[in-house]
Formats: structure tokens, C-alpha cells, sequence
């Protein structure tokens, strides 16, 4: 622990802005994967226009962009379990958890079944995993 | 004179198209694009105001940037005229200027 190896910290991405738009939420993914390669305790949140990141059905080809939405269904793959989504966020904009993409992971030490990674989170509790995170990056 | 106006900002994180609507003349027409799609859609916060600036304004919204972010064209708010790239250069040859809200 003193040389510093060994230590897990909780890291927590906050996104806030809508895809394609802004560079914010590519920018955050990639960051997001290359954390994941250092065996942290990660967790993403998803509020405001973040929300817009996770729908299903993106189609960028007539903007001439690069379709990143299929990368988030590969975190469970890089073991990223914990993706919160806060509920308020979703109402006010008309969306419910069927407008989004489903993510999940597989469970080594429950014989690699799927679990789902996406938590729907109400605002008081989404207050209460932020606050017990080391490391809060937002986006 | 007639003027487009065109909001690419998301009414939930910018006031763009907030201070378009009480500055644009009636009878003027707004192009929403990029984030600004957001408030095309139905159901949203901002819905019921769009709703209502439609007695006033001719609304567009670009296709590409609502297909983009997953929202289906099937979930724009009625009334809302669907274009594309092509339909932008002619709504700005058809109006006497653009206004772009940053």
C-alpha cells in the first residue's frame, strides 16, 4: 500500500451533455476505458442531457460521424458494472428506460451470468453515490 | 423581412432558444440542429411552450441530427418540418437572412 500498489479507488464519470453535439461525451468514454484498464472501482452516472448518450437506435451516418453508442454496451466487457441514470433526468425529457440501450455484464463468480449494469437511480440516491466516491471527472 | 433562425443548442443546458423565441419576429421561421433537436421532441419540459410558439413560428428540425442521437422522427412534436442538409441551403436562400442563436 505505500508504494501505492494495490490501491483501489471509487471513481465516479459524471455526463451531462448530449452526444454528437459537443466532444464531451466521446471524450468521457475514452477516458472511461482507458481508466478501466487500472482495476478501479468505477461507476458512471448519466443526468441531465447525458441521458441522450445511452438511447438506442443512434444512426450517424447522414451526420458524418462516428457511431460510438455500441461502445457502451461493451463496458461490461471491461468491467464496468455500476452505470446510474438519474430518473428525473429521463422524465423531463420524455424518455423511459425503454428509450435506452440495455447494458450488461457477465457475472465470473455467479457461473457468467448476464446481470444488468444500468441502475435507474432517483435523485436523493443518486446524491448518496456521488458522495461516497474518491474520484468524481465530469463530463 | 424574413429571417430563419437557427438554435443548435439543447434548451435544457443553453437559453438559445429560449431568447429566440422572445426576440424572433412572428411570422419568422426556426431551424433546430445539432443538441437543438432536443426541443423538437415530444413530450420534454420545453413541449408545451414549442406548442405554443408554433402559432407564431414555422418550426424545422434537421433530420440527420435527429436520427443521430436515437430520437425517432415518429417522437417530434406535430407541426415540426422534417429536413435535411439540402433543405437547410434552401430554407436560407428562401429567407432574407439567417440569424444563428449561439
Amino acid at each position: 500500500m505505500e508504494n501505492g500498489e494495490g490501491v483501489v479507488k471509487r471513481f465516479c464519470y459524471i455526463n451531462r451533455k448530449a452526444p454528437y453535439g459537443t466532444i464531451y461525451a466521446l471524450e468521457s468514454l475514452e477516458v472511461v476505458l482507458i481508466a478501466a484498464a487500472f482495476d478501479q472501482d468505477i461507476s458512471l452516472v448519466f443526468v441531465d442531457d447525458g441521458v441522450y448518450q445511452l438511447t438506442k437506435g443512434q444512426d450517424t451516418e447522414s451526420i458524418g460521424m462516428k457511431n460510438f453508442s455500441k461502445t457502451y454496451t461493451a463496458l461490461g466487457d471491461y468491467d464496468i458494472k455500476k452505470v446510474y441514470v438519474e430518473k428525473e433526468s429521463l422524465e423531463e425529457r420524455g424518455l423511459t428506460a425503454n428509450d435506452l440501450q440495455a447494458l450488461k455484464y457477465e457475472d465470473e463468480d455467479d457461473d457468467w451470468a448476464e446481470k444488468d449494469s444500468l441502475f435507474l437511480v432517483g435523485r436523493s440516491e443518486l446524491t448518496e453515490i456521488i458522495n461516497e466516491q474518491d474520484v468524481i471527472l465530469s463530463f | 423581412m424574413s429571417v430563419l433562425h437557427t438554435v443548435n443548442k439543447s434548451p435544457f443546458e443553453r437559453n438559445a432558444l429560449e431568447s429566440c423565441l422572445r426576440l424572433a419576429k412572428a411570422g419568422s421561421s426556426i431551424l433546430l440542429f445539432e443538441d437543438g433537436v432536443i426541443a423538437a421532441m415530444q413530450n420534454t419540459k420545453f413541449s408545451e411552450r414549442i406548442a405554443q410558439a408554433m402559432h407564431d413560428f414555422s418550426f424545422y428540425v434537421m433530420g440527420p441530427d435527429v436520427k443521430a442521437r436515437g430520437l425517432g422522427e415518429d417522437k417530434l412534436i406535430n407541426g415540426i418540418q422534417v429536413v435535411d442538409y439540402n433543405g437547410f441551403v434552401d430554407l436560407a436562400t428562401e429567407h432574407d437572412a439567417v440569424q444563428s442563436w449561439l
